[in-house]
């Protein structure tokens, strides 16, 4: 694991390292609380059957979301997962607009044409939600390939999980990366399973993105998923590197959900002790803990966790008012005319 | 004008493009310093340079999922897969990712980029690197399907699939890269979705695509100097968007319909084609549409077996003068 520390030695006064400011570390706190809210009522709503289909949260994941999207620019573009809620939150899509995709309301972000699992808002720079294992890699590699030919510079930035990294196309987009040396970075959500399955259990190598990585030519990188000061000064270096020209990283998260892999999943895969263990180092706690020993006062951290709940709340009171989409949306744009005309 | 090969009509195609746009990027393996494997893409690397003309590893998920992620974020990409049954291992983005992507997601994402393939027998190949896969592709939502059966169409169609705002998948037959026709000079810029009539006739109509246009032609030519019946050819070109119009037209004068597919018989193309028929213009018919095709087998190596089994101007003679009769 990185020794990224919080406390960088011989850092003057109170002996914390506050290369990240207040404003950005309130920034991260706020960002976690606001996903750490979302997903849960997403999952009540599941559970009251109001969230149809399927729902995969990032429970537990939120500092890896919030820790790249607060380093991100304007312009950077995410390519998530099925366990993209998080990840579109985090560049700052309302929640209703996720909370009403996830209910198939009209006022969801594609109005209930793509669900949970392909939330995009490419006004945030959300480019997609890829459903097929490692399908996204490739197409980041794409966006990047733009960026490098037009000399524009944003970074594009790929999420997936531990189980991701033994599928063919994870490969090819690494290897292709490193060749073109494109301004991508491969962000590994390590939270130990794929699916049911321990990733341990179904992998050659103990880390499975950052033990590839030499064969691809790139540094070993693996860090702490849970705390989000770790997670953003990683993701600052792999922007600086892919700004600067010098090509791809590959960055192993070491997290863990909370909740199961999907739906009301009760994880009964999981040994005992293990979640509880993880427990102790949600990320969220692990902030707001944090902001403490930076000195920000409980009524600051209050009045965040309230303005969160009140959007959270806002939100599900107007995606249950919200009606269901018009049928009339069901030909539109299959092809670029805006209809679904194949014949004349 | 001038006479060039079906090859040199892929390269002249794919340089009017570039020419004319700087968005239109190139990629494949072996597509670059090598002028790729039926030599379908000579001198463009040293036209365009390498940024516009770039060599890939054989990977073919990366070469579709990059040439997607180019498209969504504002470039023209062409993608070459070597050879179109190759499709298989990069068919999530053919089937799952391009033609999804705008609709999921509402209308926001684009997709404008063109794959062009080698599809087809004739090589003496076997059966993965021979097969007509335009029925892999036509069946999908969000696709257009196009395959040109001479250089003029080549170029015009390509120019077209490049310029249009969805994602083309466009098939050049690998036994079609030797032949050669009439090209004007200048800009070439054709429609898709339009069928073509290359031989006019009043008794009755055969649809064909790709290699099996000069089939279809070359019977038509010995069913009216031997037998005297006189053929309708339409080549196709377009399977998405299809050109019913000009079908159903031609059934309505002629009144007999024949199909001549190179792909395997089940879901073939013309399959579609007669069912549409069958609903809009049954009345139309004076006897059963007839489909011609490859068996439902895979493709074998030996030419003589190979030449057996794909449509022959013989075996479209044969079937059109028992099934009119004469
Ligand atoms: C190609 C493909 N194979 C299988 C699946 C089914 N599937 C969905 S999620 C998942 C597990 C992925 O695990 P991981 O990459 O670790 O991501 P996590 O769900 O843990 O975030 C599987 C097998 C799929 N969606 N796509
Ligand atoms: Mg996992």
């Amino acid at each position: 694991m990185s020794t990224a520390s919080d406390r960088a030695p011989g850092a003057a006064g109170s002996g914390l390292n506050d290369d990240i400011g207040e404003d950005k570390r309130l920034a991260l706190y706020r960002s976690q609380v606001r996903l750490r809210d979302a997903e849960q009522r997403a999952f009540d709503l599941f559970l009251q059957n109001l969230v149809k289909g399927t729902s995969h949260l990032s429970l537990g994941q939120e500092a890896i979301a919030a820790g790249f999207a607060e380093a991100m620019v304007k312009g950077d573009l995410s390519f998530c997962t099925y366990r993209g809620h998080a990840h579109t939150l985090a560049r700052g899509v309302p929640v209703e607009k996720v909370l009403g995709e996830l209910m198939q309301r009209d006022n969801g972000l594609m109005r209930g044409k793509g669900g949970s699992m392909h939330l995009t808002s490419e006004e945030h720079g959300v480019m997609g939600s890829y459903a097929i294992i490692g399908a996204h890699l490739p197409i980041a590699c794409g966006a990047a390939w733009r960026a490098q030919y037009k000399g524009d510079k944003d970074v594009s930035v790929c999420f997936f999980g531990d189980g991701t990294t033994n599928i063919g196309a994870f490969h090819e987009a690494l290897n292709f990366a490193a060749v073109w040396k494109l301004p991508v970075i491969f962000v590994c959500e390590n939270n130990l399973y794929m699916e049911y399955t321990p990733i341990k259990d179904v992998t050659a190598v103990e880390h499975p993105a950052a033990d590839r990585a030499s064969a691809y030519g790139l540094e070993r990188i693996v860090i702490d998923g849970n705390d989000a000061d770790v997670v953003y000064r990683t993701a600052q270096k792999a922007f600086a590197k892919a700004r600067a020209g010098e090509g791809p990283s590959l960055i192993e998260c070491m997290t863990y959900r909370h909740s199961g892999h999907s739906r009301a999943d009760p994880a009964k895969y999981r040994p005992e002790g293990e979640l509880e263990k993880w427990k102790e180092r949600d990320p969220v706690k692990i902030y707001r803990e944090r902001l403490k020993q930076f000195g920000v006062s409980d009524d600051k951290i209050a009045e965040i966790d309230a303005s969160v709940r009140k959007e959270v709340d806002d939100a599900t009171e107007a995606c249950k008012a919200a009606p269901m989409p018009p049928l009339d949306i069901l030909t539109t744009d299959v092809y670029a005319d805006g209809g679904w005309a194949w014949r004349n | 004008m001038a006479e060039i090969t079906y090859r040199d009509a892929v390269i002249r195609g794919i340089a009017q493009e570039m020419a004319r746009d700087n968005d239109v990027v190139f990629l494949g393996e072996d597509v670059a310093k090598a002028g790729g494997v039926f030599k379908a893409t000579v001198g463009l690397y040293e036209q365009f340079g390498p940024l516009r003309v770039r060599d890939t590893p054989i990977s073919e998920q990366a070469i579709l999922g990059a040439a997607m992620g180019a498209a969504m974020t504002g470039l023209k990409p062409i993608a070459e897969i070597m050879f179109s049954d190759f499709f298989a291992v990069c068919f999530d983005y053919i089937a799952n990712e391009f033609p999804k992507a705008r609709y999921m997601s509402n209308g926001q994402t684009k997709c404008p980029l063109v794959v062009r393939t080698g599809n087809g027998a004739g090589s003496r190949f076997g059966a993965q690197h021979s097969q007509s896969v335009e029925n892999w592709c036509m069946m999908i939502p969000g696709l257009k399907v196009v395959a040109p059966s001479t250089p003029l169409d080549v170029i015009g169609l390509l120019a077209a699939a490049v310029r249009d705002p969805d994602p083309v998948i466009f098939l050049e037959h690998k036994s079609l890269y030797a032949t050669k026709g009439e090209v004007p000079d200048g800009e070439i810029l054709d429609t898709l979705g339009t069928a073509k009539i290359v031989r006019p006739g009043k008794d009755c109509t055969i649809i064909a695509l790709a290699l099996m246009v000069s089939r279809a032609l070359a019977a038509a030519e010995t069913l009216h100097d031997e037998h005297g019946i006189d053929c309708e050819v339409i080549d196709v070109r377009s399977l998405v968007p299809l050109d019913t119009q000009t079908i159903l037209a031609s059934v309505a004068k002629t009144n007999r319909l024949f199909t001549v597919e190179e792909n395997p018989r089940l879901c073939g193309w013309g399959a579609e084609i007669v069912s549409i028929v069958a609903d809009e213009a049954f009345y139309d018919l004076d006897g059963p549409p007839v489909r011609i095709t490859t068996p439902h087998i895979p493709l074998p190596a030996a030419d003589i077996l190979e030449d057996i089994v794909l449509p022959t101007p013989g075996r479209i003679v044969d079937t059109v003068r028992r099934s009119l009769g004469s």
